[in-house]
């Protein structure tokens, strides 16, 4: 399936620091914003001009066809991302998308987890997902990343959260925890997005316990529309996936 | 006034204007339909075509650089029975030249390939004797003479359709490169394809792509570009298709003054899907505002 796609030149409505490295940026986005759903990204020219050359992937964190916003929650981490970060009010960026096939939303009862910058795009599909009852499994490296606690909290049931060095919630790894958690039974889907590690294990957990898994891959990507292929992986039966236009979101089976 | 500035026939290929869509990063044309209307470009070189699918290298397989980029994609493509069977009748839809972009290993791999590519819907064959991502193969034949010759006559005599022959900028001398595939036959010569080149990355003293080697393009290369199209236009007789780190219409002038009949956009598409009817807008805009009447009155004016 291919949804429309666009080029547009979205306005900064709002920037803000969520975290000394972490940034929400709002853009007004109208074309853009009404034909998203949950697990896509969009691409952006981050200056206009040739260095940084290459477009950037972030993904959508909300999208309100209404007011015509679209929101995303980066990390600054190399020269790309700096730039986007010196964006101020008013100011425009060009803004391919929405690009990449989302989320199933036919989940009935819904955990969500998520690692690092990979909580991103579960803000939107939280948001998506009601008013089904929604769990979250959060991990991060210590207390100061999670300032994802405050953005989930009227948007879920139970918050779950690990931290590497326990500052917050449970000490240890999203995955220490998964398995208690569905052993409940009560959840028939997880939705995955972090660490290719992460997504691995919980793929190969949810499995053990017959329930459905998504998981939104990232890879180094250019075009981000399926034509340069250096995002593609493999997939069952020797099938090549193309992580920007086939997915990001996969079922887990389909890729690992 | 203007309506057919822009328009050129090389080899026997009539387009629009003389804005091609480079091999390799336009995809099939198809994946950029919601951006850029198929029917108003030049023509479009598709992503290269070999004979049996491949799944190209594994790893990281691009890697940002100044004003440019590194890729190994390393021709991942579905194969030709594919491409024949599925993406060229959808392609059929347009109204737009379509150029298949060939590699083989080896010289017969290359002759069966135009064979089987000689079929209506076809406009052109490009012959991608350059890449740089593929071990056995490729490079081979795009430097050293004898082997460019020798794949050029083998697809020569397989095909009815003109033979663009894409060289390698990795060589010494490029214009001896274009005088021995012009003289195997090439009815036209298209160049630069992508630079050797490597990154890599201080934190963890590793090449940043998976293949350690890659192929650069984008706006960094367009000197080198220009230079070689200058030389190879000044050799040959056949029309020359310049390309390497056009991102507007002044880059595309460049070429057209060096020498080149056409102009290939690649790396820009990524940046801007719309890049190349940019481009043509521009070198539109460009022979009005100087009073010319047509984009062949820039063609190898440069005064040297
Ligand atoms: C589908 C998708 C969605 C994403 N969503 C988010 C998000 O919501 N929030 C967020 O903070 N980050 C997200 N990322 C990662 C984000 O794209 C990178 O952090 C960003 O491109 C880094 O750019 P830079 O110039 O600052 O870093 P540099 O390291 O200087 O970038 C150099 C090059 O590598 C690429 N690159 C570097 N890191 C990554 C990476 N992790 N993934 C893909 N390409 C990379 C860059 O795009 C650029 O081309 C997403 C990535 C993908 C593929
Ligand atoms: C991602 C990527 C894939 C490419 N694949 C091919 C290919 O399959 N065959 C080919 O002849 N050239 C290929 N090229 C080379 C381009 O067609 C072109 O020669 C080169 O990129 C220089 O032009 P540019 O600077 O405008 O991109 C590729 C380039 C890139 C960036």
């Amino acid at each position: 399936m291919t949804l429309p796609k666009t080029v547009e030149e979205a306005s900064v409505v709002e920037h803000v620091w969520l975290s000394n490295q972490v940034r929400k940026l709002v853009l007004y986005a109208p074309q853009i914003a009404k034909e998203a759903v949950s697990g896509q990204f969009v691409h952006l020219r981050v200056a206009d001009q040739i260095d940084p050359l290459l477009r950037r992937p972030i993904s959508l964190s909300s999208a309100d066809a209404i007011d015509g916003k679209i929101s995303l929650i980066y990390r600054v981490v190399g020269h790309g991302t700096e730039r986007l970060s010196r964006l101020s009010f008013g100011e425009i960026v060009d803004c391919l998308g929405p690009l990449g096939q989302g989320f199933a939303l036919d989940a009935v009862r819904p955990l969500l987890i998520g690692g690092g910058m990979g909580i991103a795009p579960l803000v939107f599909l939280a948001e998506c997902l009601r008013p089904a009852p929604i769990e979250i499994l959060l991990g991060g490296r210590t207390k100061e990343e999670l300032f994802w606690t405050e953005i989930f909290k009227d948007n879920c049931e139970q918050l779950h959260i690990t931290t590497d060095d326990g500052t917050l919630g449970t000490k240890g790894v999203t995955l220490d925890i998964l398995p208690e958690l569905l052993q409940h039974g009560k959840f028939d889907r997880i939705y995955v997005c972090g660490p290719r590690p992460m997504m691995e294990g919980a793929a190969k957990i949810a499995k053990e316990f017959g329930i459905t898994c998504q998981v939104s891959l990232e890879a180094h990507m250019a075009c981000g529309v399926g034509a340069c292929l250096s995002c593609t992986c493999a997939g069952k039966n020797g099938k090549r996936h193309k992580i920007c236009s086939d997915g990001p979101v996969f079922w887990a089976e389909e890729v690992f | 006034m203007g309506e057919n500035m822009l328009e050129v026939e090389i080899a026997g290929i009539k387009m629009k204007t003389p804005v091609i869509a480079a091999s390799g990063t336009f995809g099939f044309g198809l994946e950029y339909t919601d951006f850029i209307d198929l029917n108003k470009i030049g023509a479009i070189s598709v992503k290269g075509t070999t004979l049996k699918p491949r799944a190209g290298n594994s790893g990281c397989r691009i890697a940002e650089t100044p004003a440019g980029m590194l890729n190994s994609i390393g021709l991942e493509n579905p194969g030709a029975e594919h491409f024949l069977a599925v993406t060229l009748p959808k392609l059929a839809a347009y109204n737009v030249p379509v150029i298949v972009n060939i590699s083989g290993s080896t010289v017969e791999e290359y002759g069966e390939l135009a064979a089987m590519l000689d079929v209506p819907g076809v406009a052109a064959l490009e012959v991608n004797i350059s890449c740089p991502n593929v071990k056995h193969g490729g490079l081979v034949f795009g430097t050293d003479c004898n082997s460019a010759a020798s794949v050029t006559r083998q697809i020569k005599k397989s095909t009815k359709k003109p033979v663009i022959v894409k060289l390698s900028p990795n060589v010494t001398d490029i214009a001896t490169m274009a005088k021995a595939v012009e003289e195997a036959g090439a009815d036209a010569i298209s160049l630069i394809n992508t630079l050797l080149g490597m990154a890599i990355d201080i934190k963890s003293w590793r090449p940043v792509l998976g293949n350690t080697v890659g192929g650069l393009s984008g706006p960094c290369v367009k000197p080198v570009a220009v230079r070689m199209t200058w030389q190879v236009a000044s050799a040959v007789q056949v029309p020359v298709i310049g390309m390497g780190g056009i991102m507007t219409g002044q880059d595309a002038i460049e070429f057209l003054l060096a020498g080149a009949c056409a102009v290939m956009v690649g790396t820009a598409n990524f940046v801007n899907p719309r890049a190349m009817e940019t481009v043509a807008a521009e070198i539109k805009e460009y022979l009005l505002a100087r009073g010319l009447k047509h984009v062949s009155e820039l063609v190898g004016q440069v005064r040297v």
